[in-house]
Formats: structure tokens, C-alpha cells, sequence
């Protein structure tokens, strides 16, 4: 083996910021290195400079691809030379079809400069082939799965004649078989040679598949891992990525539950579109006080579509079912009605749902609230900046002022900033979907203490989560959702995932158990 | 404004005691000017473009007379441009204003000139017209669902016609003298006066005062909930700055006609959609909107009530505009305002809101619609003609918004 990439002394600078600093890292030819360090660490700034996204001469530092010192001016450069990045979020034209997003900028051209659809369609069905898909070239890309997706960007990768191929956190949005099967995918271009740079939070995933791992914290080099090493494991890497131990993933975590405080019962709604579709069938669940609540559920089973259309109806229509709160029944028709009764929903996708990106922390925070700090229909624009700013500290949200706009902030103090605007709100019940996307080791364990200090001060709290250890380490009780119905509920102590798994692949429950189930 | 609203200010403020120590101002004046680049750039354009005109037309542009035309000139596209911002901060965009203009003026010259009502009851109509207008367009937009644009579009073509059919396609003039004053009128020796009126510089230095004491309140405020503010000797001299040239402004008036009352009119509209748009719920349900639709509604926005106050809100202000532009000219014609619209919203996009909806500012919308007047003003006197006007006009837009974008880009890159 041989090496193919050898980064040296990577420096770069933003005003008033250095994001990397003296950075080095090398790759060996065929081989899968994986990048940690938590967000912000630098790794996306890294494979920025790599790929020329930031040309030559705006970084300190050499590049050494293939023996030869680069300097990629674009992403053609580097397109051109073999390396080639596909982003987290996927870059396909939703109504192009899957030949057409292959090959997308890159098109085939007959002798007279058109395009030669027969070759384009040819190629394309080739290229799937390689990744181990079977679609129809002209299917429209919307029309498949975000794991299909995924697997056609790596076609079209394919299709650009990729040596050094770079994903930046590829599993991020696929379910578990998705994931699996793009791992396999990866060991599949291994054997053919191909190198490939994976940069995830997934750390199982990393463990599994790659042979060197490159630890980055703060903008440095922590650490070349080999993976083949037996001693190496996720804790290993996790402690190069936080520079101390974490002693425990999950907070401890004391339950003082008290009385039943917010039900749902039969609750049904229909796909906002699709006539018949039964999305949410006749689910039922109670959380008490204190008491931190789980619902696992592979995606699509309607985790997201229950918990919103409990939300003031936000998803779906012909909603039928009872929500009781402290046993009085609730009717809530929008969601203002929700929020002035107590309830509130932290959505998984924050950037979309959660944040206004291009306004400040400030008022961001205020967001759902404002009400709080107005009088008279003024707002006390004091008073805001007062309430952010007691938010970042008692949320420890990392941020140069309030008056940041959101948008520049890591994943993770953004979710802290969607976290504090809801806390704000005084809900007694909160629901988390997915508080932990995307976010990094460090920041994980912050979102799980401030879930405990929530539950302990007596709210009810419901965390959504496809991370199954994740709802075993903070919940007390975990329901299971298939299918759009509740397949089950488990005391935490009785949960494992094994058995959690078996209830959420579950197609039909005979024994609705977590239904009315009350002590 | 409610400092007083602080319980503990008292014993916050013991440590901003010295305000002048405190080593945040000089950084905080620097930052704040950074991340105000785009507003405090169109500002210093602003300043620019005067001093090259006041150089090149030898002083014309600033004497007296022609500062007085100006702000008769172009006050009913300024009073658009305050309601266009806040349609635009919300996402969206009005381009039946010129039309509405022309229908809600039309309107008030059939009731005043042609059946003779007295002149209160053409500007209530045409006011009124308005409202209905927005509510009509408010209507689609907010409760159905059709893009503004689309709205508004169907709403220019709706509106003209309807303008045309209202006045018989004929053009009406001759209103009675208090409805010409609206746009005309001035005070002038409410108290007397030596070659000048001293009642416009008294209005100006009270609004000053209150401009100044407000300031000082609010920077008290902002000291007790320990938030970095400007050293008390940079802020006194900002607000003698801005003191000196607005009452060289007030003179430059008062030893002309005196106070025109569109001026107090429009004063008084920038002084309440600023802090509509930046100290009410509403306005601050308008930001987020525009800013995150999607975020809005999960936080309990009443989305379609706040579109739906957007859309009535423009044409409420339409219809003002229709009456300020009926009595400038004396005069109703069918095809009045067109082009309105354009001018609103280019005021808009020079001052600094963003095409995608959530900033803007109704002081950028002012200062961008004065940036054009004086551009247009100031090219008349030096006697070039519409053609180059209207290119130079152009080409002030696309700059500004290329600034605005780049602007964006080098923000975004991090």
C-alpha cells in the first residue's frame, strides 16, 4: 500500500477564528479512514480545503495527492484529479431523474454537443449496478428512498472516475438497514480499490468499517487510531474526541416520579393528502411527572407524524382521539392552543422546524414566548436580551453574544438554543424529537442532563429517538411504535434492545399492551 | 422605554457604574457597525450620494426651495415603501400598489370633485378602499394560499381596471383647497417669524428632545440589563451629530415654506411602523415568518392572521398614498401610480431587506427610497434626462443587492 493523500500542516483561518491549526493527516491507498472529533472540530473545514472548496492560496499548508503536491482552485480541481465529496445533505434535483442527477454536470455529449440520452440512461443503469441498485434510469430521484439516494450519489461519484471518495456523514438520515447496507457498499469499493474518507458521529459504524481513524478536536490532530488495534473502541476514540473520559455516556439519573400528567388516548390521524392512509392508528400512551418517556420506532412508523398531530394538530387531518392533561381533557386546535396549555414539541429536524437561522440567538429563544416579555403589545427588548442571556449560561450555550445569528452556530448549541425556546414556553409536558441528531459526544451528554433537570423538576418529558441505546440510557419507561400504532411499552429495567427491536418490527400486536395501561 | 419594567436595575447598575470605563463600548460600537454593515452602508452611500450632488450641482440640490420640492415630491413613495418592507420582510411582495393608488385616489376625486362631498370624505373613502383592497388580497394570500405574487398580480391588472371604470376613463381635477393642502399645505407663521418659522424649528427641536431623552432612557435601560452600550462621550457626540443635521434640515425649511404637513405625516408613519415592526408581537411574528415559515407555525404563530394583517396593512397605506399623490397633483388620472410598485420595492431591496424574506428595516426602506429620490433629484437638476436616470437608478439597485449578496457569501463561507 501506498500512500495517497498526504495532508501537512493544514492552517486555516476565518476572521478572528482559527478553525484548523497545523493539521496533518495521511492516507493510505484502498484503505477507509474514518474522521471523528465533535462539531466543529474542523473535520468539515478540513475536507473543505481538501476538495478546493477553499482554492489554494487561502489555507497555510500543502496537499500531496497521488505523489503529487495540489492545488485545487475549485471542486472541479479536484473532481478532475479524482477526489470527490458528497455532502451530508444530499445535492439531487428532487424532479430530475436518477440518470440525469448521475450525471449532472457532467453530461454525455454525442458528436454534435447533444445529449445522447440512449448512452446517458446506459451509463447510468451501469453505474447502479456498481451500488447495487435496480431502479429505471428515468425514475424520478424523489420518487426513492433517502437510502437509494444516497446510493446514486455514490453512483454518481462512481461516474466521475472517484480515487479518494470523501462522505460526510452518510448514515446521518438512514435507517439502520440503509446504513448497513452502505457499509457493505464501502467494503465492496475497498476491494476495488477505492480509498474513502468517512467522517460520522456514528462511532459503531466507524469501528466497524474503518482501518485508520484521524481524531480532530479544536481545530488539531489529536490522534491516528488503527483500527485493526484491539484495544481501540469507540471509547477510545470518544476519548480523543472530548480529551477527557466520559465516564458514563448517560447522566445518572434518579426517577422521582409522581402523578400521571399528560395522556393521549385512541388517538388516530390520517395522512394529510392521501385519502385513506391511516398514519397514527388508535395509539394510546401516558407520561407522568418526572418521568422521562421513550418512543422507539424505526423510521416512518409515525413517531414524528404522532407526536406533532398531538401538538396542536400540526401534521395530518381527520384527527380523532382524547389528550387529557392532570386527567382534564384538552382540546387543541392549533398549536398556540398547545403551547398556552403547557405542551411542547422540539421538532428533529431544527434547521427546518426549529430555528429561524438567519435571526439571533435573542430571539430565537423568545420565539415561542413572546407573549412572556410583552406588555401592552410592546416587547421588552431588555427583558429578551436578559432572558437569552440567562439561557446561555444555565444552558451553557456556546456563543460569542445572544445577538449571534443562529445560523453560525454547531449543532449542537443550536439544538440548545430550539431546547431553550421551548423551556421558556413554562410546558410541563416536553416532547424531544430526535434532541440529539447530528450532534457531538460532548453535546449529547449536556442535552441528557438537561433532559434529567426537566424531569426532576417534575415535567413530563417524551424523548423520540431511533438511537435505541440512547432512549435505554435516559428514559424510564420506552413505548414501541410500528406501523403507526403502539406495539408495546417496557420498564426500562425489562427493555433491552433486542426486545425493543422485536416490538417495533412488529406488523400486527395481538395483545395491545401499551395501550390503557395504567398503574 | 421600560426600563422601569427592571426590578433589579438598581442593583445591576452599580457595575456599569462607570460607563465610561467599561472596555466593551469600543468593541461593541466596532461589532455593531460590522453587523450592520449593509444598514450602516446604505446610510454612508446615502451621505455620499448627497455630497456629490450638493458638489456637482454647486449647492443646488441642498438649497432650500429644492429640499422643500423633495419631500412634497416623494413622500407617497416613501409611505408605500414602509408597508412594502414589512410585505417583503414577511416573504412576500406587492405588485398592485401603483394600481391601488390609482383607485383608491380615483375614488376620492369622483366623491369630492365630482359629487361635490367635502374633502374629508374623499380621504376616508379612499383610505377605506384601501383597507378592502388588502383585505381582498390578505384574503387570498393569507386563507387560500396563492402566492403574493400571483395575488398582487392579478390584483395590478384588477385595480387599474377597476381605477379606469371609476373614473369613466377620464382624468378628474379641481379639488377644493383643504384637500390640495394635504400634499401641498405647509405650517408656516403659526408663530410668527423673521424670515423664517420659528414654529418648524420648534417642532423639529421637540422632536429632538424626545429623540434624545428617548435615547438616553433607552442606553440607561440597556446599562441596567448589563448589555454593552456606546462610552457616554461617543454617544453624546452621536446624538449631537444627528442633532445638528437634522435642525440644519429644519432650517433649510423654515426659512422656505415652512413645515410641510406631509412631512408630519410621514414623521409620524416612520415613527409608528418602526416600532410596529420592531417592538410588537406582529412585527416580530413578521420577522419570523419571513425568516423560517416553517419554524413560525411550530411556534405558535398565527400565520395566516399576521399574512393576512401584511396584505391589509399595505393597502391601508396604499390608500394614504393615493390621497397624498391626488392632492400633490390636483388631479386623478387612471393611469396614475404606474410604475409605483417598482419604486416601493426598490426602496425596499437599496435599504437593505432580503429578497428571501426576514430582515429589512423600515429606516432602510426610507433611506433607500431617499437614496433614489436624491439620485433622481439631483441628475433633474443637472438636466440629464429620464433615460439616464432610470439607468443610474438601475444600476443602484443591482449594486446594492450584489453588495448585499457578496455580503452574505463572505458571511456564509465560514
Amino acid at each position: 500500500m501506498s500512500t495517497i493523500l498526504e495532508m501537512r500542516d493544514i492552517t486555516k483561518t476565518f476572521p478572528g477564528v482559527l478553525a484548523l491549526s497545523h493539521v496533518s493527516m495521511k492516507v493510505e491507498e484502498g484503505e477507509i479512514h474514518g474522521i471523528c472529533g465533535e462539531n466543529g472540530a474542523g473535520k468539515s473545514t478540513l475536507m473543505k480545503v481538501l476538495s478546493g472548496v477553499y482554492p489554494h492560496g487561502s489555507y497555510d499548508g500543502e496537499i500531496e495527492f497521488e505523489g503529487n503536491i495540489v492545488k485545487f482552485n475549485s471542486l472541479n480541481d479536484s473532481e478532475r484529479a479524482g477526489v470527490v465529496i458528497i455532502h451530508q445533505e444530499l445535492a439531487l434535483i428532487p424532479r430530475l431523474s436518477v440518470a440525469e442527477n448521475i450525471f449532472l454536470g457532467n453530461e454525455r455529449r454525442n458528436a454534435v454537443g447533444l445529449i445522447d440520452w440512449n448512452r446517458v440512461n446506459h451509463d447510468a443503469t451501469e453505474l447502479m449496478k456498481q451500488v447495487g441498485l435496480h431502479e429505471n434510469p428515468t425514475t424520478p430521484i424523489n420518487q426513492l428512498g433517502v437510502g437509494k439516494q444516497q446510493l446514486i450519489e455514490i453512483a454518481k461519484a462512481l461516474s466521475k472516475e472517484v480515487k479518494l471518495l470523501i462522505l460526510d456523514e452518510p448514515t446521518a438520515a438512514l435507517n439502520d438497514t440503509d446504513s448497513a447496507h452502505l457499509l457493505d457498499l464501502l467494503r465492496s469499493l475497498k476491494a476495488r480499490g477505492i480509498t474513502c474518507i468517512m467522517i460520522s458521529h456514528k462511532l459503531n459504524e466507524i469501528e466497524a468499517i474503518a482501518d485508520t481513524t484521524t481524531v480532530i478536536r479544536d481545530g488539531k490532530t489529536i490522534e491516528h487510531l488503527d483500527m485493526s488495534d484491539p484495544s481501540v473502541d469507540q471509547d477510545r476514540i470518544i476519548r480523543g474526541m472530548v480529551g477527557r473520559d466520559l465516564e458514563h455516556r448517560y447522566p445518572e439519573h434518579t426517577p422521582n416520579i409522581g402523578e400521571e400528567l399528560f395522556r393521549v388516548e385512541d388517538w388516530t390521524v390520517y395522512h394529510p393528502t392521501q385519502q385513506d392512509r391511516i398514519v397514527v392508528d388508535n395509539a394510546s400512551f401516558f407520561v407522568r411527572a418526572g418521568e422521562v418517556v421513550g418512543l422507539a420506532g424505526l423510521m416512518g412508523a409515525g413517531r414524528t407524524e404522532l407526536a406533532m398531530s398531538v401538538f396542536g394538530r400540526a401534521y395530518g387531518r381527520a384527527h380523532s382521539g382524547r389528550i387529557f392533561k392532570r386527567g382534564q381533557e384538552l382540546r387543541l386546535h392549533s398549536v398556540s392552543d398547545a403551547i398556552a396549555n403547557g405542551i411542547a414539541y422540539v421538532t428533529e429536524d431544527r434547521k427546518r422546524f426549529g430555528l429561524n437561522l438567519i435571526e439571533d440567538v435573542r430571539r430565537n429563544v423568545s420565539g415561542a414566548a413572546l407573549g412572556k416579555m410583552t406588555k401592552r403589545g410592546f416587547v421588552n427588548g431588555n427583558e429578551e436580551i436578559k432572558v437569552a442571556e440567562e439561557y446561555r449560561k444555565s444552558m451553557n450555550i456556546k456563543t460569542s453574544s445572544v445577538m449571534k445569528v443562529v445560523g453560525q452556530l454547531s449543532g449542537g448549541n443550536q439544538q440548545k438554543v430550539v431546547l431553550s425556546k421551548w423551556i421558556y414556553t413554562d410546558a410541563d409536558v416536553m416532547i424531544l424529537d430526535e434532541p440529539t441528531r447530528g450532534i457531538d459526544v460532548g453535546a449529547k451528554y449536556e442535552i441528557y442532563t438537561i433532559v434529567n433537570r426537566l424531569a426532576a423538576e417534575g415535567k413530563a418529558v417524551i424523548i423520540i429517538s431511533s438511537e435505541l441505546p440512547e432512549l435505554l440510557g435516559t428514559c424510564d419507561r420506552i413505548y414501541t411504535i410500528a406501523f403507526g400504532r403502539v406495539t408495546g411499552v417496557l420498564d426500562v429495567a425489562d427493555a433491552t434492545q433486542e426486545s425493543l427491536m422485536k416490538l417495533m418490527t412488529q406488523e400486527r400486536t395481538s395483545a395491545r399492551s401499551g395501550a390503557g395501561e395504567k398503574e | 422605554m421600560s426600563d422601569n419594567a427592571n426590578p433589579n436595575g438598581t442593583a445591576t447598575t452599580d457595575v456599569f457604574a462607570s460607563p465610561l470605563a467599561d472596555p466593551g463600548a469600543h468593541e461593541s460600537m466596532g461589532s455593531r457597525f460590522v453587523g450592520n454593515l449593509r444598514q450602516s452602508g446604505i446610510v454612508l452611500a446615502f451621505v455620499a450620494i448627497v455630497a456629490l450632488f450638493a458638489i456637482l450641482t454647486h449647492g443646488d440640490l441642498l438649497q432650500a426651495n429644492n429640499i422643500t420640492n423633495l419631500v412634497l415630491q416623494y413622500t407617497y413613495i416613501l409611505v408605500l415603501a414602509i408597508g412594502m418592507v414589512i410585505v417583503i420582510i414577511g416573504g412576500h411582495i406587492d405588485l398592485s400598489v401603483g394600481a391601488v393608488v390609482a383607485l383608491t385616489g380615483g375614488l376620492s376625486a369622483v366623491l369630492v370633485i365630482k359629487d361635490g362631498h367635502p374633502w374629508w370624505v374623499g380621504v376616508l373613502a379612499a383610505i377605506g378602499v384601501g383597507l378592502l383592497v388588502g383585505a381582498w388580497q390578505g384574503f387570498w394570500v393569507a386563507f387560500v394560499g396563492i402566492p403574493a405574487f400571483i395575488t398582487t398580480l392579478a390584483g395590478m391588472l384588477l385595480f387599474r381596471g377597476l381605477a379606469w371604470a371609476v373614473l369613466h376613463n377620464l382624468s378628474l381635477s379641481g379639488f377644493p383647497k383643504e384637500y390640495q393642502s394635504i400634499g401641498n399645505g405647509f405650517f408656516n407663521g403659526v408663530m410668527g417669524g423673521n424670515g423664517y418659522d420659528s414654529f418648524t424649528l420648534l417642532v423639529f427641536g421637540l422632536a429632538l428632545g424626545g429623540y434624545a431623552y428617548g435615547a438616553y432612557r433607552a442606553r440607561r435601560a440597556r446599562v441596567a440589563y448589563h448589555q454593552p452600550v456606546l462610552s457616554l462621550p461617543l454617544f453624546a457626540l452621536k446624538i449631537l451629530a444627528v442633532s445638528a443635521v437634522v435642525m440644519w434640515f429644519a432650517w433649510q425649511l423654515a426659512h422656505a415654506r415652512g413645515l410641510p404637513y406631509v412631512l408630519i405625516i410621514l414623521g409620524s408613519f416612520v415613527m409608528i411602523y418602526t416600532v410596529v415592526t420592531t417592538r410588537t408581537v406582529f412585527g416580530r411574528h413578521v420577522y419570523a415568518i419571513g425568516g423560517n415559515l416553517a419554524a413560525a407555525t411550530l411556534s405558535g404563530v398565527k400565520v395566516k392572521w399576521v399574512n393576512f394583517g401584511i396584505m391589509l396593512n399595505m393597502g391601508f397605506l396604499s390608500g394614504v398614498a393615493g390621497v397624498l399623490f391626488t392632492s400633490r397633483l390636483n388631479s386623478a388620472q387612471p393611469n396614475a401610480g404606474t410604475g409605483f410598485e417598482l419604486d416601493a420595492i426598490a426602496a425596499c431591496f437599496i435599504g437593505g431587506a432580503a429578497v428571501t424574506g426576514g430582515v429589512g428595516r423600515v429606516t432602510g426602506a426610507i433611506v433607500g427610497g431617499l437614496v433614489m429620490a436624491v439620485l433622481s433629484n439631483g441628475m433633474l437638476l443637472l438636466g440629464y434626462g429620464q433615460g439616464t436616470q432610470q439607468i443610474v437608478k438601475g444600476l443602484v439597485l443591482i449594486v446594492a443587492v450584489a453588495f448585499d449578496v457578496l455580503n452574505k457569501r463572505r458571511a456564509g463561507a465560514h
